[in-house]
């Protein structure tokens, strides 16, 4: 039992202080943590921007890309082809990711269910240079690189993406509402598409924004499969499409500096397109989140 | 009335429909959940099966040969296997208490504005391409490195033989930097979760007890996470190891061993990247694969551990 | 003083037969002088002046919303962890501002240990429950003892002696409130603070840890909340009744009346104690 004299003594002695200076410490060290990171994002930002800004212009953007070893051009081609790959990227893998999330949530037995969700967990941890080498000799070995080939191996960076943001978003739609639906006579396929999907349509954009955003990113599945230098725009995904991962990648490893300042220019564009709608697509997620109530 | 016949006759139709359509939908979205399926099985066999002439050559001495040799056409992964092991265990080391102190941050320490602001950029450090990483290192970097960090690093713990050799603007040390950076936010970010994830309540109870706040993180926040944190960190290794296109752009690509982490060095990811595109010959391009199929097996398997790990948590946690 | 009663006042019937001699008032544990407390710019209670005694079961009873968990929180600075806290008047304990210059909250907490409302045990052995704080705060001598010690005071030793090495979560509810209550009671502190400890509990765990706190009030001080009218007459030698005032816009809790128990149930000073013990209200 404490004592009066200890009572009085209220500011602790040497060992209370040592735990105090440990706690001390570990808020110091935390606070240099997180400062380090975002310290490290400025750097990595600030460099690109410092390096690339002074490349850009509107010609540069729509200008072909210069002829080999020339000076000046523009990266028109490589924006339109990284765009048009997207673009088949999202347009295999939304229907399927979505069909398939749509499986999983409505019409799966959990025992079913699992081994479908395993299977994407997997995907999504798939080293994506695996995904440029599958594809490669799927399509390309024995035939030409295309741009469907690279949209292909896009889409499978993007479909275990879209059907697990599908997935939980439909998890969010409070079963009150199908059960509604049912109670009134409705038919499944009714209940699904005009019911749950219209409320899941917000979260299903969301997470198809950041999938895009993340295979935008993406160099390794189309090196082997889309790998082209060409001078004008090409957008026939039948031939092989230049875009600008790849062409970043080309030119950084070149020793031509006139290479490194276009790397840069076209790093800052892919950049800024990237951190942009992934921070666009989260801030809508959040807005969503909070109007849900979760 | 005379419009009850019609709603009969109505009825009947409509349930023809809904019938139907209940089919329809079962069936599309069960064919696109086998599809997906079918596709991994699709990779696997894919990658396999380029490999087999490899296989057939080497067999399991691939995984030990230390030999790369396009024109004398012996291929060998061994360096490869330490290159990856070295730069992912070195981004793991920096990463690892790195995330988790940032984690602590945003989930203990931080105000609720602060935490708003800070979240979201380091997670904003995750989505930067890997490309645009890698021409960074490159050309920002890897000088930095060969001109201040390695230097001094040499100059005061030159004597381990990690630190030992020349600087260099290229190699294992700068790789493994690159894939720290990559790995911080992936195990920060389920770090942050797991921590905001234990009750109040159980923090209240340990600071009443006259616990400091660092006493109360670590016996009760960390200590009630650990599996958690394995996970997080094993899914951050896999990152580390499938990482290519950023490692090949900064680490040298050498075939071979080398204790120094200035020396230049070479990953099983990064070997496919660098050397796919030029490869000719047959044998050449099956190493390749074969390369391939090792980084999937792993890839698979840390992928599988990390699962492990969550799910006998979550059934702990729920057990009491 | 009861002519104007229409109901008959509830006379608590253990009052009478409680155990021992009314305890005496006194030495004075805490003193504290015009309390009052704000969120940011809304105020939760104000202007308390109240003080409690060594060795006696304290109650504070009250309407929800009154400010009571808020009032007993300053009391080990829990209340300090809220944001946009601050407190105005003075808390003395044993003379000392608990609020002032220099005073460490880790110092206040070893000695005025405090229960919650659910019970709360961390995630480890039961054993470990009991010797987390003391290994922490260095009592890490005769830790054994010291574990056994507590367990026994809290009427647990018995129930876990053979599974101490098992998960606190297998307990039972009452079981786990009383291990918190072992753990609280381990780096052995002068006060308990009690949060309302019995509310989530069955009528037999609340009953066990009534007694216990029967027993628990000759080595320490105890200061309970409870919404419990019954349960305060049975338990309390002095009791505080806390009610909510309304001025204007504002909603705050002040302190009505803090008498011997006995004397607040039957006889109350104050007409709104008198309705809230014969239940008019709340």
């Amino acid at each position: 039992m404490a004592t009066a004299e200890q009572a009085l003594n209220l500011r602790g002695g040497g060992r209370s202080r040592r735990r105090r200076w440990a706690n001390r410490l570990a808020e110091v060290v935390a606070t240099l943590a997180a400062l380090t990171a975002v310290a490290v994002l400025a750097i990595v930002v600030l460099s690109i921007a410092k390096r690339g800004l002074s490349e850009i212009s509107w010609s540069f953007l729509t200008e072909p890309l210069p002829l080999f070893g020339q000076p000046g051009g523009g990266i028109a081609p490589l924006i339109v082809g990284s765009a048009i790959l997207v673009a088949i990227a999202t347009l295999i893998a939304l229907p399927l990711g979505v069909l398939a999330a749509l499986f999983l949530s409505e019409f799966a037995s959990r025992r079913v269910a699992a081994p479908i969700q395993l299977v994407f967990d997997l995907m999504s941890g798939l080293p994506s240079v695996i995904l440029g080498v599958f594809v490669f000799g799927l399509l390309v070995y024995g035939h030409t690189q295309s741009g469907i080939a690279g949209g292909f191996a896009l889409s499978i960076v993007m479909l275990p993406l879209i059907a697990r943001s599908t997935q939980e978003t439909l998890r969010l739609v409070p079963d009150s509402q199908r059960d509604g639906a049912l109670a009134l006579g409705a038919s499944r396929w009714r209940v699904v598409l005009g019911v749950v999907l219209p409320s899941a349509l917000g979260g299903i954009l969301t997470g198809t924004v950041l999938a895009i955003a993340r295979a935008a990113g993406e160099t390794a599945p189309l090196l082997f499969t889309t790998s082209i230098y060409l001078n004008s725009v090409q957008s026939d995904p039948r031939n092989a499409l230049p875009n600008m991962p790849v062409q970043i990648f080309i030119w950084s490893e070149s020793s031509d500096p006139e290479d490194h300042k276009r790397a840069w220019a076209t790093a800052l564009v892919l950049l800024a397109f990237v951190l942009l709608t992934s921070l666009l697509a989260r801030a809508a997620l959040h807005r969503s989140r909070r109007k849900l109530g979760q | 009335m005379s419009t009850v016949p019609a709603a009969e006759a109505l009825r009947g139709t409509q349930r023809l429909r809904d019938w139907i359509g209940d089919r329809l939908l079962l069936v599309l979205t069960l064919l696109a959940a086998l599809a997906s399926i079918a596709l991994m099985a699709l990779i696997a066999w894919r990658v396999f099966r380029g490999a087999s002439l490899s296989w057939s050559t080497f067999g399991l001495g691939f995984l030990t040969g230390t030999t790369w040799d396009t024109n004398a056409g012996v291929f060998g992964a061994g360096t490869l296997l330490y290159g990856t092991a070295v730069t992912s265990l070195m981004a793991l080391v920096i990463a690892g208490p790195l995330a988790i102190a940032i984690a602590l941050f945003l989930s203990e320490l931080a105000p609720r504005w602060i935490r708003e602001v800070i979240g979201p950029l380091v997670e904003m450090l995750a989505a930067v391409p890997s490309v645009v990483l890698g021409l960074w290192g490159i050309l920002v970097l890897g000088p930095f490195a060969a001109n201040h960090i390695e230097p001094w690093l040499n100059n005061w713990f030159g004597w381990i033989p990690l630190f030992s050799g020349d600087p260099s603007s290229s190699g294992v040390f700068v790789a493994g930097l690159i894939l720290a950076i990559m790995v911080v936010p992936i195990v920060a970010s389920i770090c942050r979760e797991l921590f905001l994830a234990v009750p109040s309540e159980l923090e209240d109870g340990a600071l009443a007890l006259g616990a400091t706040r660092w006493e109360m993180v670590r016996g009760i926040v960390l200590s009630s996470s650990k599996p958690g944190i394995a996970a997080a960190l094993i899914l951050g290794l896999g990152r580390a190891l499938g990482e290519a296109i950023a490692v090949t752009q900064v680490i040298g690509s050498a075939t071979a061993i080398n204790v120094s982490l200035f020396a230049p060095g070479d990953t099983l990811a990064s070997r496919i990247a660098a050397q796919f595109q030029g490869a000719v010959t047959k044998l050449q391009i099956s190493s390749l694969f074969y390369l391939a199929a090792i980084l999937l097996v792993i890839g698979l398997l840390t992928n599988l551990i990390a699962q492990l790990i969550v799910r006998r948590y979550e059934v702990q946690r729920a057990a009491g | 003083m009861n002519e104007t009663v229409t109901m008959p006042p509830m006379r608590p019937v253990d009052v009478a037969e409680r155990e021992g001699p009314k305890a005496p008032v006194g030495e004075t544990v805490f003193d504290i002088q015009g309390l009052t407390v704000r969120y940011g710019s809304n105020a939760a209670v104000k202007d308390v002046d109240v003080e409690i005694y060594k060795n006696l079961i304290t109650a504070v009873i009250g309407p929800s919303g009154c400010g009571k968990s808020t009032f007993i929180r300053c009391l080990n600075r829990m209340n300090d962890t809220i944001p946009g806290f601050n407190l105005d008047g003075r808390l003395l304990y044993h003379g000392v501002d608990l609020y002032g210059d220099g005073v460490e909250p880790i110092e206040v907490r070893r000695r005025i240990g405090m229960v919650f409302q659910k019970p709360n045990p961390f995630p480890k052995t039961i054993y470990d429950n009991v010797a987390w704080a003391p290994r922490v705060l260095g009592m890490k001598k005769g830790l054994d003892e010291r574990v056994e010690r507590a367990l026994t005071s809290a009427a647990l030793w018995d129930d876990v002696k053979d599974r101490l090495k098992k998960s606190a979560l297998s307990l039972s509810g009452g079981q786990q409130q009383r291990l918190c209550i072992a753990r609280a009671i381990a780096i052995e502190p002068e006060v308990l603070l009690l949060d309302e400890p019995a509310s989530a509990l069955d009528p037999i765990a609340t009953q066990k840890i009534e007694e216990l706190m029967q027993q628990l009030k000759r080595d320490y001080t105890i200061v309970i909340v409870t919404h419990n009218m019954q349960q305060a007459a049975r338990v309390a030698d002095r009791t505080a009744f806390f009610s909510l005032q309304v001025e204007g816009s504002e909603r705050y809790g002040i302190l009505v009346e803090y008498d011997d128990t006995e004397k607040l149930f039957t006889a109350p000073s104050d007409r709104r104690t008198e309705d809230y013990v014969t239940g008019r209200f709340g």
